[in-house]
This record gives C-alpha cells, structure tokens and sequence, in this order.
C-alpha cells in the first residue's frame, strides 16, 4: 500500500463570487506524479497556490503526510519549505544573480551558511547543466535555462514535494524539451510531483496520475493511458478533441 | 526689455549690486551651509522613514491590519496638513512646552518638521514602487519560505527603489528648497541670513546671493535625474525587445 503524501479533501475556493474550486478531492501518493490538465481557466494554478498556501482556501482540508497544513495553528512558511513551487514565468529575482537566487531561501530561511549554500547550489546547478550560469543575472538566460534555475532553486531547500504550474507555457517550442527532460529527470530521481500542464505528450509519458478539471471540479481522474484512450466524461472528450485539433496530442 | 529699460540701473542696483553681493556672501553662504547639512540629515531620515512606512503599508493580511491602519492615517493626516504649518506647530510649540528631556533647538523640531512631512509623501513613492513589482516575484519569494517581511527586504524593495529613483530624486530637489521653510522659525540658514542683510541695507542683493546658491545645488540634480531617467527609459527598452 503506498502511502498518500498530499491529500487534498473537498477544498473549495471563490474570489469575491466567483467560485474557482469547488469540491476539490484528489490523492498524490508518495513518488507519484500526477498531472492536472484542463482549459485556461479551469482553476489548476489556484489548486496548486492553494496547496503552497499561497491562497489561503474556503473550505475543505488539505494534508502533507497526513497533517493538516490548512490547520491556521500552522506556520505556512515551514509548510512551504516542504514543497517547491515554479510558476510559468518571472520565477526568478532579477536584481540577483542565478547563485544568489538559488541560495536565498536556504541562506534566510534555514540560516544556512553562505558557504555551505553556496555549495549545495553550485553542485545542484552543475547537475542540471547550469553551473557556468552560477554568476549571471537572470536576463542573461534563456526562457528555458530561467525555468530550469527556478526548479533547481525549489530542489535547493530539499522539497518533499514539487509543485510546476505550466513552466513551459511561456518557452519558445524548441526550449520546451530542455525543462521537460529535467521534470523527467526529477521523477527518475523519485520526487513526488504536481504538474498542471499543457502538454499532452509529456503528461501521457510521465504521469501516474491524469486529473482533467473543468471549471473548479476534477471531472475525471485516471491513468495516462485510461484518460487519454478512453475518456468516461463527455467534456473531457471534447476538451482531449480540442487539443487534438491545436496538434498538441 | 528688462535690460534697455529706463528701469534697469535701479533694478541693477537693488538686485544685481555687485557691492552687495560681496558683502551679503560670506553670511549667507554660512547660513546656505546650515540648509545643506540639514538637507543632507533630513533626506537620509525621510528615505529611511519612508520606506519603513511603505513596507508597513504593503503587508498583507488580517494579523498586520492596525499596523496598516495606523500607517495609513498618518500618512493621510499628514499630506493634509500644509509643511509651513507643520514646521510652526513643531518649531514654536513643542520647546513652548518646556518639557524636560525633549530637545528645544528649533533646527531639531524645523529638521523633525520636514522629515514627518516628506516621510508621508516619499511613502507614497516607494508604495508606487513596490506595487510596480510584479505579483510574481512576491509569490517567488514567499514560496521559497521567505516571510512577508522577507521577501519585501530581499526581493521587493530592492526591485521597487530601482523603479522610483527618479521620482525619489525629484524629491531631493524639492527638499532641498523647502529646507528654507525652516527660516520662519528664525534658524539662521541661507534664506534667514539673506533676509537680514536686506533689513540691514534696504537691498535686495543677497535674496540673488541666495537663489544663486539653492540653484548651484538644484540644477544639476535636476539634470541628473533627466540624465538617469532617461538612461533608465532606453535600458528598460532595450531589455523588452
Ligand atoms: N487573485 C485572483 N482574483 C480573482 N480571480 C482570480 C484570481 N486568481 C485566479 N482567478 C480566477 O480564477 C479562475 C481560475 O484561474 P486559474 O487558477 O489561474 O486557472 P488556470 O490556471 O487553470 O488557467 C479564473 O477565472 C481566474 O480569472
Ligand atoms: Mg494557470
């Protein structure tokens, strides 16, 4: 039996009136990787801000390990040193260096020495092909080498669990597998993942899990193969149609 | 027209009286002197002020909301409130009080005077400026365990002065004129000392003697701003393309 690292448990969320998650149940199991797709809209980046306690939820309970870390007796700041979070884009602080960017948490967060952050970075960096970026500043990169130094920032603090919020939607087509071999990589590594993603192809190939959500409520929840062949529920028929129609299947 | 004037000798005489220049200098360039040296305190207080202020003002949350409050209504009261007023309530009233272990200089209260003033509006700047920083980034910094403080002092504030440097400079030329507001307190600053000398001698050649000073300092600052604004346009411009 493997054992659920995040469970999340009928969370619900409204900006103002608008309601972005409703009811929201789902499972990740330890070393699992588990998709989120769904349109534009759908409520995926919340989910996962909500899950990073970024935003702070309605209702409903979310848990690490079985600990409630929805629970307001909580420090959110050490829950989120348990998780790394990477956005679409401006991941990275631009007025600092890439070193400097992947050593500031460590370095103010856990009091980490500068050395000592220094080295972990570098030999973190040099395994994700970056460690002769060490000491640019952000503009000088590549969309894709950016993203790659914003996961390794989250990997810095030895995150439990990665959440990647479309981190390729903002590359240019040919930086997209470059960021996409490191997400591999990481779950060769066994790291438990959350991805909302755009790309089909790469969440048939990595994802235990495929979770379509449509307008704030998972619709349906399968393995790749399952979800993509045999989709149960009429929308995500024709969500799946749809993307097959833009060439992204 | 000034200049070919029957009026010009007198208007020469009265302003332009090399006699008098010579002799008004030496005092209200010492006095000239005091309106630095209290611009020079005041700035470096108001820029830190300020941005404590600011950061106050940019926490979020129900825990920071009277903190918040109170930042808001100073701020508000404040920039209500005209400077020359503020420096004669500060100036005149606190030393009337004769309160024991509270400094009765009137330089201290005219420089406190300036600072709580230009603390409110310098503020507002900075607020403009860590408002200007993309959502993003604050997102960045608290996901990485960074507290709001944190990340305001690490990731923000650093990306929001970058952007209202040039609104903080036009700050300092205007400041360094309003210092002289602190003359109706009778500090013997530049404007006070000029003042004098035309009460002694009916003529208004050091009010010149003054004006010359206060621009020797203003305009190249003023250039400088243009100079760095315009330096930051083209760079801004050449990093989006
Ligand atoms: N901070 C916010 N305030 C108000 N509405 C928001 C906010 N964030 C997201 N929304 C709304 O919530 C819905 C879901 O957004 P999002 O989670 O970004 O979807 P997705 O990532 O699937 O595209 C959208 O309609 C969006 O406009
Ligand atoms: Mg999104």
């Amino acid at each position: 039996m493997t054992s659920p690292k995040l469970e999340i448990e009928s969370v619900s969320k409204a900006f103002e009136e608008k309601v972005v998650l409703e009811d929201v149940d789902l499972q990740v199991n330890l070393h699992d990787v588990v998709c989120l797709i769904g349109s534009s809209g759908s409520g995926k980046s919340t989910l996962l801000k909500c899950i990073n306690l970024l935003v702070p939820i309605d209702g409903g309970r979310i848990a690490l390990d079985g600990e409630a870390i929805t629970d307001p007796r909580v420090n959110p700041n050490q829950v989120r040193q348990r998780m790394g979070i990477v956005f679409q884009a401006f991941n990275l602080f631009p007025h600092m260096k890439v070193l400097d960017n992947v050593t500031l948490g460590p370095r103010k967060v856990h009091g980490t020495g500068q050395g000592e952050a220094e080295d972990t970075a570098r030999r973190l960096l040099d395994q994700f092909g970056l460690l002769d970026k060490a000491d640019e500043y952000p503009d000088r990169l590549s969309g894709g080498q950016q993203q790659r130094v914003a996961i390794v920032r989250a990997l810095a603090y030895e995150p439990e669990l990665m959440l990647l919020d479309e981190v390729t939607s903002a590359l240019d087509p040919e930086l997209i597998a470059e960021v996409l071999n490191v997400i591999r990589d990481l779950k060769t590594s066994g790291m438990t993942m959350l991805i909302a993603t755009h790309e089909m192809g790469f969440a048939r190939d990595v994802a235990d899990q495929v979770c379509f959500l449509d307008a704030g409520r998972i619709l349906e929840q399968a393995p790749p193969d399952k979800l993509f062949k045999d989709p149960q529920e009429p929308r995500t028929r024709q969500f799946l149609q749809r993307i097959v129609e833009a060439g992204r299947l | 027209m000034v200049l070919t004037s029957e009026a010009w000798p007198a208007v020469q005489r009265q302003f332009f009286s090399w006699f008098h220049f010579k002799e008004s200098f030496p005092d209200v360039a010492r006095g000239f002197w005091l309106d630095i040296r209290m611009f020079l305190v005041a700035e470096v207080l108001i820029l830190a002020f300020a941005l404590v202020l600011a950061m106050i003002r940019s926490l979020r949350g129900p825990a920071f909301f009277p903190l918040r409050a109170i930042v808001v209504t100073y701020i508000d009261l404040i920039r209500g409130v005209p400077i020359l007023l503020l420096i004669l309530l500060l100036g005149f009233g606190v030393p009337a009080l004769q309160l024991t272990g509270v400094p009765t200089s009137r330089i201290f209260w005219g420089v406190a005077a300036l600072v709580i003033s230009y603390s409110a509006y310098t503020a507002e700047v900075y607020r403009a400026g860590i408002e200007s920083v993309h959502e993003s980034q604050r997102m960045s910094a608290r996901s990485i365990g960074l507290t709001q403080v944190q990340a305001l002092r690490f990731v923000i504030v650093p990306q929001a002065i970058r952007n209202v440097i040039p609104a903080l400079l036009n700050g300092f030329v205007s400041l360094q004129k309003d210092v002289a507001l602190v003359f109706v307190l009778g500090v013997r600053e530049g404007l006070r000392e000029a003042d004098i000398y035309n009460a002694r001698t009916f003529n208004y050649t050091s009010y010149v003697v003054a004006a010359v000073l206060f621009l020797l300092i203003s305009v190249p600052v003023a250039r400088f701003t243009d100079w760095y604004t315009e330096r930051d346009r083209r760079r801004r411009q050449a990093m989006s393309t």
